[in-house]
């Protein structure tokens, strides 16, 4: 059986899915860090399909994912270092108590 | 003319006012007072060097033919707006511009002179030379003035000068609301004034004075008979000049200020608010009047706003108290004179008869000599407020014998303006009555009333400052006359006021530079002659030795003299509609509209963002999941309508 481009997409968008309700629904931080990854994974696939299948002489979307993956991995360095400060000035990472930068 | 001469004449004065007027504060009295006066004694010189040159040399460019030329010495450009807009600055020299510069180097000299002796160890002393010297560059850049946008600018610039010296004392609150109210009243009269320049040249596409004066017809050809309410366009705009010479000549109903123009220092008075910038009003008449020659309906005006101006300020000068204010008065009077004279003389011949501009000629001789005799008077009457410390006649009297320079100088000046032979007034004086009586015997007969009239009040004055009886406070303090420098300028300005009416000023300055040969006319020499004669007897029989007649007098008809006293009732009728109208009504109305129109409109608006802002504020709640929520709600937004635009 061939593998047609929709193979990959369906997973991607549940992949998705499934982040943005993590995101919305979880109260802890690392919960919602958790959540982003699985969104920015899932748009990493995509990249790699779209470029498979669609423009399959250039390798332009592998190396963009590869970018992505590298510069998520620091995204997550940082994010993880701000909920630890987080954690140590108000002793816990539930999201609805991070509310003060509002009007 | 090498423009060597010209350019000096203007630049001392304003290099004087910007050397006093910054480093002023650094120098001694003595050093400021002895700089104000070398400087304006240079400029004195130059300008008798360049009038003398313009009237004797014989130059081509000055007298052609027997006829006195108009000469620009220099005329450049110094703002062009457009191709046609164009504001030049120049140096005009013509007869009257020449003869203008004499009077006012002179008066200015004299008035440096004096005030170094009158103001002396006043705070201030150097701002007040400064001041003086800013003063003589407005007045003398205004007469040489090429154009009259030129002119505009230096007629305000004497109105500022004029503003910053009445108010010289500016502790005193009088002297403060007295600048107040000339500068306001002089720049209102100038609005009209700006209008009317802004017409005429309209019309003419020129502000140059010679292009206008010289071809007066294409002038009122230009207009091409347009008309607006009923009078000429032309008629229009040299009504509306006349408005600003109105306000600085303080002719009624703009005369308001002059009388309160006394709260500056004496020498000021001399100087601006009798000799020279009260005359712009006539000078700028006469700088027109081939214009106004060929509009009768504001040569009328002229006429009329001077006869009465001229009998209302002789009545009111009758009742007045403060010697100063009885000279602002006369002053009045006499300008309104002049403004008679110009007034009636026509370029056209009456009866047969070719008077063609006597009345100019008469006009500008009486601005001559009546500058030198009212300035006489003016320091004259500083003197004797320096010896008694009072403006007031009734602490004078019987000063005679204290004070015998002051006396006999201010006799004669007294003499001349009540026109008795041999001092100037009686010559220029008569020209004038000659001149009114040929155009109407009215005229003539009303304006030779009032001369009566001044003879009465100038000698009521004299009797009552130097006979009537002494005052008791002398014995505690002595009068005595003023110091050499106050002293000098009297006595100059005395001999002049004898000599000056053998000037043969017919043929110097005419209205068309042709020299006229001035011959006394007898019967109307003769009739102001006796009349102020009489009035000068009936001065002196009421005034002379104290008595209870002015009192019986005055108690015939109270109500008269309360009336003149209080100037009848003119600044009353001012504070009544300007406060009970035009800021009780016309501007509380103004004033609901901006509160409540302008400014509601403004706040509703600021009301509506507010209100929005705080209504829609919860959206910024500080919570990222709701961020979240909010922007995949959009996403999906534009997602779907995107989708539904593609089907």
């Amino acid at each position: 059986m061939d593998l047609s481009m929709l193979w990959y997409l369906v997973p991607s968008v549940v992949m998705f899915a499934c982040g943005i309700y993590g995101f919305v629904t979880r109260k802890n931080l690392i919960a919602i860090l958790i959540s982003l990854e699985l969104m920015l994974n899932s748009a990493d696939l995509n990249f790699v399909v779209f470029n498979r299948f669609l423009f399959p002489g250039s390798m332009d979307g592998m190396v963009f994912t590869l970018f992505a993956i590298a510069i998520a991995a620091a995204e997550t360095a940082i994010a993880i270092a701000i909920i630890i400060n987080i954690y140590r000035s108000i002793g816990n990472t539930d999201v609805t108590e991070i509310n003060k930068m509002k009007f | 003319m090498d423009i060597t001469l010209p350019i000096l004449i203007l630049a001392i004065p304003i290099t004087m006012f910007l050397v006093l007027g910054i480093g002023g504060v650094k120098m001694s009295h003595k050093l400021a007072g002895i700089l104000g006066i070398l400087g304006m004694g240079t400029t004195a010189v130059l300008a008798y060097i360049v009038a003398f040159t313009y009237f004797f040399s014989g130059d081509a460019n000055f007298i052609l033919d027997g006829v006195r030329q108009q000469y620009q010495v220099f005329d450049v450009t110094w703002l062009a707006f457009t191709q046609t807009l164009v504001v030049n600055i120049g140096f005009l020299l013509d007869p009257i511009s020449a003869m203008m510069l004499v009077v006012i180097t002179t008066i200015s000299f004299m008035v440096h002179l004096y005030s170094w002796g009158y103001m002396e160890g006043e705070p201030g002393f150097q701002r007040y030379y400064a001041f003086l010297s800013l003063f003589s560059f407005s007045m003398l850049g205004l007469v040489v003035a090429t154009n009259i946008f030129q002119m505009y600018i230096f007629w305000e610039l004497v109105g500022v000068s004029s503003y910053l010296l009445i108010g010289f004392f500016y502790k005193l609150p009088s002297a403060v609301s007295a600048s107040k109210k000339a500068f306001i009243v002089t720049r209102f009269a100038d609005l009209g004034f700006l209008i009317g320049i802004l017409l005429l040249s309209f019309y003419t596409d020129t502000f140059n004075f010679v292009d206008m004066t010289t071809n007066p017809e294409g002038v009122l050809a230009s207009t091409g008979g347009a008309t607006f309410m009923g009078a000429s366009v032309l008629t229009w705009a040299m009504v509306l000049i006349f408005t600003g010479g109105m306000g600085k000549s303080a002719m009624m109903p703009l005369h308001i200020w002059l009388p309160d123009a006394m709260e500056g220092p004496t020498p000021v008075s001399a100087l601006i608010h009798a000799a020279t910038m009260v005359v712009a009003g006539v000078y700028l008449v006469a700088r027109m009047f081939p214009v106004y020659c060929v509009v009768d309906a504001a040569m009328t005006f002229i006429c009329v706003i001077g006869a009465i101006t001229a009998f209302y300020a002789a009545v009111v000068a009758c009742a007045q108290i403060d010697i100063k204010r009885i000279l602002a008065f006369s002053t009045i009077s006499q300008i309104a004179f002049m403004m008679v004279s110009l007034g009636v003389a026509y370029d056209k011949p009456i009866e047969g008869v070719h008077y063609s501009g006597l009345g100019y000629m008469a006009g500008m001789f009486h601005l001559f000599t009546h500058a030198m005799f009212k300035a006489l008077l003016f320091l004259g009457a500083g003197a004797l407020i320096h010896a008694v410390h009072s403006n007031n006649y009734t602490s004078m009297g019987g000063l005679r014998k204290y004070m015998p320079i002051t006396h006999v100088t201010f006799l004669i000046g007294c003499l001349a303006i009540a026109g008795i032979w041999p001092f100037a007034g009686f010559f220029s004086k008569d020209e004038m009555l000659a001149a009114m009586f040929a155009r109407h015997w009215f005229w003539g007969a009303w304006m030779t009333m009032v001369a009566g009239l001044t003879a009465f009040y100038m000698f009521r004055m004299y009797f009552l400052v130097f006979w009537w009886e002494e005052n008791p406070h002398y014995k505690e303090h002595k009068p005595h006359d003023a110091p050499w420098q106050m002293s000098l300028p009297l006595i100059f300005l005395g001999a002049v006021s004898i000599v000056a009416g053998f000037i043969p000023f017919g043929e110097l300055v005419t209205w068309n530079g042709e020299p006229y040969h001035i011959h006394i006319e007898a019967p109307v020499a003769a009739t102001s002659l006796v009349v102020a004669v009489c009035a000068i007897a009936l001065a002196a029989a009421m005034y002379m030795k104290k008595n209870a007649l002015p009192t019986k007098v005055k108690n015939m008809c109270p109500a008269l003299w309360t009336a003149a006293h209080r100037r009848f009732y003119w600044d009353e009728i001012y504070m009544f509609i300007t406060h009970r109208i035009i800021f009780d009504i016309i501007c509380k109305g103004i004033a609901w509209f901006d509160r409540h129109i302008i400014d509601a409109t403004m706040d509703a608006f600021a009301k509506i963002t507010q209100k929005t802002s705080y209504a829609i504020r919860g959206m910024q709640s500080g919570e990222i999941q709701s961020y979240v929520g909010w922007y995949i709600a959009g996403a999906v937004a534009v997602a779907a309508i995107t989708w539904l635009c593609l089907i």
